[in-house]
């Protein structure tokens, strides 16, 4: 049955993983449709970040199913790198490449991993920069910008791949207070251009203003789900309202 | 870490060998120096006594030449015995990072034979084992001594290098390879692009460390015979026949090595400091 807009972009079902002995995911099941914003909180050491590493195949799951456009990832034919070209990530840490220009890192992988026109992928490349609004860093290394900076380098360098999905693993926190709200502003940006977000943050504020659907894990399950203004004013489980308590 | 703030010293990070490898100072070079003007000077008094020889510095620099052919002779060798240890071992040492089991057995067991034997035991098998020529079709391609030697040489070298290019791709963070991984890129791509090209100013200062320990090592070869600094002072000493030559010819020699390879000492420290993480 080939995959239709109108079905979830991603779909995951009753998915489990375990490290070892610890079981960090115990039956996952969420829907993200296209255009969706889905913001996933919940204390750390939910399962927060396993599950979106679970969803571009990064760490594989054990039970379960998860589809991308309709494409099952938790199979072992799979196609991985086809399926990481639909799905971009950003890292807590940026990851960026420290021996590559903030340029260089955006046009990496559209150049060898796409194979396309390196003059036309260095033009998107300049207006994917101007778009996280670091025009005139181009040229500068990783560790010349800021922790702020590279974060939205990372998210041009994911975006460059044009993605149908983009994953965001507690982007800001490893940030400076006075930095993360630059990296919010893009990531706000980006949800309004209609791009499909799932994600982790511990940015409440944030996730109000952002998601369409916030998801709340605890212990490797999903407590509940609720559009933010419901959510935030009307929490149903006890967790969740604890949870609530402690951080606002 | 306010452990490392402290000024406790107990509560300091500690580590088994901290002071890292062997290098050369300048302190090695004064002391040297020193050495030879002493066994210079007392050479003279004995040679002035013994009426009708010629003085220590003239015999020293009246060999000089013939010692520069042999000191040629060793930094070839070290020379082509770094450039194949490290052809080889580059290879090598990616083998040890493979995703094939028996790859990465097989070459982690070569790697660690051959860096924990002895260099002279390597040099007499070499010596012994290699035919003294290679016969190819018609042509023949004669393997001497030294080439041999080079070979034996290069064998340590080769296990080193592996080490150290396994040891540098483990250092690298494994978010970079999650970040490759994240804009679809191959494994292939994610070594060659993104790991490697970090990976050798890691490597390079070590790599350096390595050339000057090889260079100190190839006199090592006199035993098996090759004509090179080494075996040249012996023929000298054993064609002057005179007992108090012996120590300042050894240091002569050991001067020259020293004024080779401290300079690379310097420059390793140098790029390391270069190289430093913030």
């Amino acid at each position: 049955m080939p995959w239709t807009p109108d079905q979830p972009l991603v779909s995951i079902k009753d998915v489990h993983k375990a490290f070892g002995n610890v079981e960090v995911l115990k039956g996952i099941t969420m829907d993200v449709m296209k255009r969706e914003v889905v913001c996933i909180i919940g204390p750390s050491g939910s399962g927060k970040s396993t599950l979106l590493r679970c969803v571009n195949a990064l760490v594989p799951i054990e039970r379960g199913s998860i589809l991308v456009e309709g494409q099952e990832v938790n199979d072992p034919k799979l196609d991985k790198l086809a399926l990481r070209r639909k799905v971009g990530m950003v890292f807590q840490q940026y990851n960026l490449f420290p021996h590559k220009t903030a340029l260089e890192n955006v046009m990496m992988a559209p150049i060898h991993v796409l194979k396309r026109d390196r003059k036309e992928v260095e033009a998107q490349a300049r207006a994917l920069i101007a778009k996280v609004r670091l025009t005139g860093k181009e040229a500068s290394y990783p560790g010349e910008l800021s922790g702020g900076q590279q974060q939205r380098i990372a998210i041009a360098r994911s975006l460059a791949m044009n993605p149908d999905v983009m994953l965001f693993d507690e982007v800001t926190a490893a940030l400076d207070p006075e930095t993360v709200k630059g990296v919010l502003v893009t990531i706000r940006e980006l949800a309004e251009d209609g791009m499909t977000c799932m994600i982790v943050t511990h940015e409440m504020g944030f996730a109000r203003e952002v998601a369409n659907r916030i998801y709340f894990t605890d212990g490797g399950v999903l407590v509940e789900h609720a559009p933010p203004k419901e959510f935030f004013a009307n929490p149903k489980d006890a967790r969740t309202r604890q949870f609530l308590n402690q951080i606002i | 870490m306010i452990a490392n703030r402290s000024d406790f010293a107990v509560l300091k990070p500690f580590r088994l060998g901290a002071r890292g490898p062997f290098r050369f100072t300048i302190w090695h070079g004064v002391a040297l120096l020193a050495a030879l003007a002493i066994a210079v000077g007392i050479g003279e008094a004995q040679a002035q006594a013994a009426a009708g020889k010629p003085g220590i510095v003239e015999t020293i620099l009246k060999w000089t030449p013939l010692l520069a052919q042999g000191f040629a002779l060793n930094i070839a060798m070290s020379f082509m015995a770094m450039a194949i240890g490290t052809a080889v071992g580059v290879p090598l040492g990616l083998a040890q990072i493979s995703l094939l089991p028996p790859v990465r057995t097989g070459s982690w067991f070569v790697t660690q034979f051959f860096r924990n034997s002895p260099w002279l035991v390597l040099l007499f098998y070499c010596m012994l084992l290699l035919p003294f020529e290679l016969r190819i079709g018609n042509t023949i391609i004669p393997l001497p001594g030294w080439l041999k030697s080079t070979i034996g040489l290069s064998l340590p070298v080769m296990a080193n290098v592996s080490e150290l290019v396994r040891g540098a791709v483990r250092s690298i963070p494994f978010g970079q390879w999650e970040a490759a991984e994240s804009v679809a890129m191959s494994r292939r791509q994610t070594l060659t692009m993104v790991i490697l090209p970090q990976c050798i100013k890691r490597m390079t200062p070590p790599w350096m460390n390595l050339y000057a320990i090889l260079t100190v090592a190839t006199p090592l070869t006199s035993v098996v015979g090759v004509s090179e600094a080494m075996t040249l002072t012996g023929d000298i000493l054993s064609s002057e026949a005179r007992t108090e030559l012996l120590v300042p010819m050894y240091l002569y020699l050991l001067l020259w090595f020293f004024i080779y390879c401290y300079p690379i000492a310097r420059a390793t420290l140098a790029l390391e400091k270069r190289f430093a993480v913030k």
